[in-house]
């Protein structure tokens, strides 16, 4: 094809543009990316799943072989390993964007500010979700535990709890991506604020396992939700300045 | 200034205790390309990612197509295209993949993103590593498709930061003719290069820029 043609072929700069989509639109469109990367590096999947086992594994043999002790924490054990893998897996998420300025090039697109925070942050819950999933039979097992609610609650206490963090864990990572010592920073930002997270899954997991007599499930699980409503909310507030701002 | 597609006064930025533009003051029309010389750490770089809005100024007032830069970013961001040295390319995503995420953020449906991401490769000549990830490109093959990516976006105004850097000899032909066309197309282009026989030949108006500052051109 001669220059000429090519000029004649190509749009002129004055043709209307299509309409950008809106947040929800947007938000799926990133979402996808997210998950198609972590698709096409399962490596990195794999590593996340082998640490929070081997993490799960680790809390069991420093405790010793006393089975009353390991079932009595095992809830702990089990956020502890989700926590720690967290790291991983949000730093990973932003190290991509990093790696050619990959984020920049989002701002500049433009893609919404709030719809690569939901992205980051909904791709992160499933991520977490899941290693929840294979984490949990395993524990049952390795901790010798007894299922006395339903599993379905268990699912969803993972859910909101993996909201928690995935929603505090992304604004985190985001402030912490351009720092030299990430993934140093990133936990001593993460982990102060996970506190009441921590505490909340850890006693509504416990109440699945060894039963609710008090009736104090909901009261944890509404603790969770109102965590949720707070990180998810500053982040969307609060996560397009920050990525302005790097 | 209506027909600007860009003026700035007294744009300043600072990294740290170096100013990297100083008092910068110049506009251009729609339409017209313009030449940015200096040497490396003149601030090229650095007025291009302020035209685009990737950074803010320290000081001074800056408007692009006819929107001011600290009211309204996305505005400006939807006609301006930028040729960084980063590629904003996703390594372990393909060559149509990378071109389709973009294609779907400026607002075209799948099978437009599919088509266009296409032809974009097909005119940046990677047609046949359409389904080969980024990470195993040569640093020619990336610049080929940033400029796809940039195209991809049809901008009104253009910022090539080193088109010609990491390109073979043909592809440095091929740049220039690229170049010509978005000229021929009226698209505004900002063109920064150290390559400045190739750089003249391309446009109409030069700005050469000495530690952040305008100064007259030698050559």
């Amino acid at each position: 094809m001669t220059p000429a043609e090519t000029v004649a072929q190509a749009p002129a700069v004055t043709t209307a543009r299509p309409v950008r989509p809106g947040l929800f639109a947007c938000t799926v469109i990133l979402l996808r990316k997210d998950l198609l990367l972590e698709w096409r590096t399962r490596a990195r999947l794999n590593a996340l799943v082998f640490f929070g086992i081997c993490t799960l594994l680790m809390f069991s043999f420093a405790l010793g072989a006393n089975a009353m002790a390991l079932r009595e924490h095992a809830s702990g054990y089990f956020w502890l390993a989700i926590l720690f893998a967290s790291v991983l897996s949000l730093s990973e998420s932003f190290r991509v964007e990093q790696e050619n300025h990959s984020l920049d090039g989002l701002r500049l697109a433009p893609a919404n500010g709030r719809a690569i925070f939901l992205a980051k942050a909904i791709g992160n819950t499933v991520l977490l979700w899941g290693l929840g999933a294979v984490l949990a039979p395993l524990s049952i097992a390795v901790f010798d535990l007894r299922v006395v609610m339903s599993l379905f609650t268990l699912a969803f206490i993972m859910l909101v709890g993996s909201m928690a963090i995935s929603a505090a864990g992304t604004f985190y990572a985001s402030i912490a991506s351009n720092a030299r010592a990430r993934d140093v920073l990133l936990p001593i930002l993460l982990f102060p604020v996970l506190v009441p997270v921590l505490i909340a899954a850890v006693k509504a997991t416990t109440m699945v396992f060894e039963g609710d007599p008090m009736n104090q499930m909901e009261s944890w699980l509404t603790l969770l939700g109102s965590l949720n409503v707070i990180y998810w909310g500053l982040g969307l507030v609060l996560f397009p300045r920050i990525i302005e701002d790097l | 200034m209506a027909d600007a597609a860009f003026h700035i006064v007294d744009v300043s930025k600072r990294y740290g205790p170096r100013w990297a533009l100083a008092r910068l003051t110049f506009s251009l029309e729609r339409g017209k390309s313009l030449l940015l010389t200096g040497h490396n750490g003149s601030g090229k770089t650095t007025l291009l990612k302020i035209l685009a809005t990737a950074m803010s100024p320290t000081l001074g007032k800056l408007t692009v197509l006819g929107h001011d830069c600290h009211e309204g970013r996305e505005p400006i961001r939807e006609k301006v295209g930028l040729l960084s040295h980063a590629s904003f390319l996703y390594e372990d995503l393909t060559a149509a993949q990378n071109l389709v995420v973009l294609a779907r953020l400026i607002g075209m449906t799948d099978g437009e993103a599919d088509a266009t991401a296409d032809a974009m490769l097909t005119r940046v000549g990677l047609a046949k590593r359409r389904d080969h990830p980024v990470r195993q490109f040569s640093a020619g093959m990336r610049k080929r498709l940033a400029v796809g990516r940039l195209l991809l976006k049809r901008p009104e105004l253009a910022l090539l930061d080193e088109p010609f850097g990491e390109l073979d000899p043909q592809g440095i032909g091929e740049m220039e003719k690229l170049i010509a066309e978005l000229a021929a197309q009226g698209t505004t282009l900002v063109l920064a290069t150290h390559l400045v026989d190739q750089g003249k030949a391309l446009t109409t108006e030069r700005l050469h820029l000495e530690e952040g500052r305008r100064v007259e051109a030698r050559a």
